[in-house]
């Protein structure tokens, strides 16, 4: 078995308004003059450790987790999960 | 005749609720730590508001895994009474027994204040002695207050007449302006707004009659007589 980093990256579907990124975007990131960035998302990570034998089990695992605790709301998030060696 | 006053870590409108119940209305009500299991005689069941685990992760996803939700969720198929206000809404709602989701408040602000609801739907356990497009002054007192749903699911809510209330004006981005919703079969209920602190002409400046008739459609639900 080998330890892993798994990074779970949880943050709203398209269409669900996200007033924190808006307000990072439009009134930091923009009036600090920065034109070339479009959009901003904010999100919330959880980082798992977790022992597996793999990867690609490791993140089966961590997305087992995510569905069955409703770690994430289906309703309103979706999640991204990134394996790491730890 | 009971109800049961859930209680989790965290949470503080379990006092006032019981006050409510008991002192204002008469009814017998106890406490029940969300680590035990609930008696099989209970008559309806209210999960308060507060703070259930700091909202860490988000607001109900913790308390909604907790050892009473298992008895809840049978007593809801019994068709027993059941509501969730505030903090109680969440954690119905992320332990599946109400659809959506609560969000940050649009503002991103703990929004404290009185605001008015409109009575959509009078079928209700807790609504049944209130008259439709009835208005109701109430506070409100959270920062997970935005309900979400998508439109599907939107479009089912007002075919099956789940949507109990609403506010009268745009107040935290609630999608349709929602405030409360039941499930399909009417018996369990979720409201952000708190009706225990609107109950009684003491603590209400402006009409504690309606949120008074919340308590009073229970206690004709559950055939308590004063």
């Amino acid at each position: 078995m080998t330890t892993f980093d798994v990074h779970v990256i949880i943050e709203n579907k398209p269409g669900i308004s996200d007033p924190e990124g808006e307000t990072i975007l439009h009134d930091l990131v923009l009036k600090g003059n920065h034109s070339a960035v479009s959009k901003i998302k904010t999100a919330k990570m959880l980082k798992f450790t977790i022992k597996e034998k793999d990867k690609k089990s490791a993140k089966i695992t961590v997305q087992k987790i995510c569905d069955e605790l409703r770690i994430y709301n289906p309703m309103v998030s979706k999640v991204t999960i990134d394996v790491f060696d730890a | 005749m009971k109800v049961g006053v859930v209680v989790f870590p965290g949470s503080n409108c379990d006092r006032d609720m019981y006050h409510v119940l008991t002192d204002v209305f008469k009814f017998n009500a106890e406490y029940f730590w969300h680590e035990k299991g609930l008696p099989k005689n209970i008559d309806a069941v209210i999960l308060p508001g507060g703070f259930s685990y700091g909202d860490r992760l988000r607001s109900g996803a913790i308390a909604a895994h907790s050892p009473i939700i298992a008895d809840v969720r049978k007593m809801a198929e019994k068709g027993i009474p059941i509501l969730g206000v505030c903090n109680g809404f969440q954690i119905l709602v992320e332990a599946g027994l109400l659809p959506g989701a609560l969000l940050k408040n649009t503002s991103l602000n703990f929004m404290c204040g009185w605001t008015n609801l409109i009575v959509e739907n009078n079928k209700t356990p807790f609504t049944n002695k209130l008259k439709l497009n009835q208005k109701i002054p109430i506070p409100i007192a959270n920062g997970e207050g935005r309900y979400y749903v998508d439109n599907e699911t939107l479009k089912k809510l007002k075919k099956n007449n789940q949507i109990v209330f609403r506010y009268s004006e745009i107040v935290n981005g609630s999608t349709d302006r929602i405030a409360g919703v039941c499930n399909e079969s009417g018996n369990v209920v979720g409201m952000m707004p708190h009706p225990e602190r609107a109950a009684e002409s003491a603590i209400n400046p402006i009409d504690n009659k309606p949120s008074s008739l919340i308590f009073e459609s229970l206690l004709d639900t559950i055939g308590v007589t004063n």
